[in-house]
């Protein structure tokens, strides 16, 4: 069963995981620059993250066989100061030509603040004026509906932005339609806490089809699995989903988004 | 899948969270002091469980989600509690 891994943060995990996941049959990660638990106290902290991101990391999905691809952006956890930000973003084009770079993300919103949604509006500037494709946070638990209604209209204000070039993360069941309606794609996150349990996300399929919808684990340094794609995988096996349905998912929808961008190649 | 596929798959999973449930509030029942808004959101999105109702888990996420449409003044933490309270 091959699969691709949309969305991981693969510098917060060890290699017995890049192993893991290629025995379990990734054959890609994607990775978005986001918060690393605590905030970078300056914009050198960022540029040695982008160069992780850009050089390190390949090297060492590499030595599993796994292609590594990035977004990159400041997260929204650190968008409260606005001056920082706009020294971050003022680095990013100098990586935007590097082989594995996808696009700018994860953007988004976090607590829902003015400063979270100027530095968002900012980097959908930086997106459209180097025509990239955009991957987007959305906040977590009870900030959830409220942001991505704010994402939502951020996006749809700025007519350069043309939605199937748009992924929106973190969907749930109260969010993804809202998502769907506006011709953006849908990611859903499979978090053993919060966001979507696998039995959940496939019922989201099930109501909402499979179109414009991938999942992913979004692994990080908190509790999360980077298996968890396969493992849904498995539970749709058992609910009698066909095995080209669950390709779809888990391999041709990441793949059909991504190859949006001219630097999505994968190996023979 | 038919109902009682879907019963055999996730009738004992759904049984152990809702007693996982029940113990929670006995809990915090037992437990001095106050409670706070989040229990307040637990209880109003429990009532979204009602046989009659479709969409549940919709509506329980409904329940515990900032409804207003305004960006806040300014962040002054980065975590989330889970539940929506005017007054944090």
């Amino acid at each position: 069963m091959r699969y691709i891994e949309p969305h991981a943060h693969m510098v917060s995990r060890t290699t017995d995981d890049y192993e893991r996941m290629a025995l379990a049959g990734c054959e890609a990660v994607c990775e978005p620059a986001f918060w690393a638990g605590f905030d970078r106290s300056s914009p050198d902290g960022f540029f040695d993250y982008f160069s992780q991101l850009t050089e390190h990391e390949p090297k060492r999905a590499a030595k599993f066989g796994l292609k590594h691809f990035c977004w990159l952006c400041i997260n929204s956890k650190e968008a409260e100061d606005v001056k920082l930000a706009e020294e971050v973003i003022a680095l990013i084009p100098k990586f935007l030509g590097r082989e594995n770079v996808l696009g700018i993300g994860e953007i988004g919103l976090n607590k829902n603040s003015r400063n979270e949604l100027r530095v968002l509006e900012m980097q959908v500037e930086l997106a459209a004026k180097f025509d990239q494709l955009i991957l987007v946070h959305t906040p977590h638990l009870e900030d959830k509906l409220k942001g991505t209604k704010l994402i939502l209209d951020v996006l749809k204000s700025d007519k350069r932005i043309k939605p199937e070039r748009v992924i929106i993360d973190h969907v749930e069941e109260h969010t993804v339609e809202m998502v769907l309606d506006c011709g953006m794609w849908a990611g859903m996150t499979l978090y053993p806490e919060t966001k979507c349990t696998p039995a959940r996300a496939i019922d989201i399929l099930e109501t909402y089809g499979a179109e414009k919808i991938w999942m992913n684990s979004a692994c990080d340094w908190g509790v999360s699995d980077p298996l968890a794609v396969p493992k849904t995988a498995l539970e749709m096996k058992k609910r009698g989903h066909l095995a080209n349905a669950i390709e779809k998912i888990i391999f041709s929808n990441p793949k059909k988004f991504l190859r949006q961008s001219p630097n999505f190649k994968l190996g023979s | 899948m038919t109902k009682q596929q879907v019963l055999d798959l996730y009738f004992l999973d759904a049984r152990h969270k809702l007693i996982e449930i029940a113990a929670f509030l006995d809990r915090v029942e037992r437990a001095d002091g106050k409670e706070d808004f989040r229990l307040k959101n637990f209880r109003t999105a429990l009532a979204k469980l009602d046989g009659k109702k479709k969409n549940r888990a919709k509506n329980v996420l409904l329940a515990f989600s900032d409804p207003t449409i305004k960006p806040i003044g300014k962040a002054t933490s980065k975590g989330a509690t889970g539940a929506y309270s005017k007054i944090k």
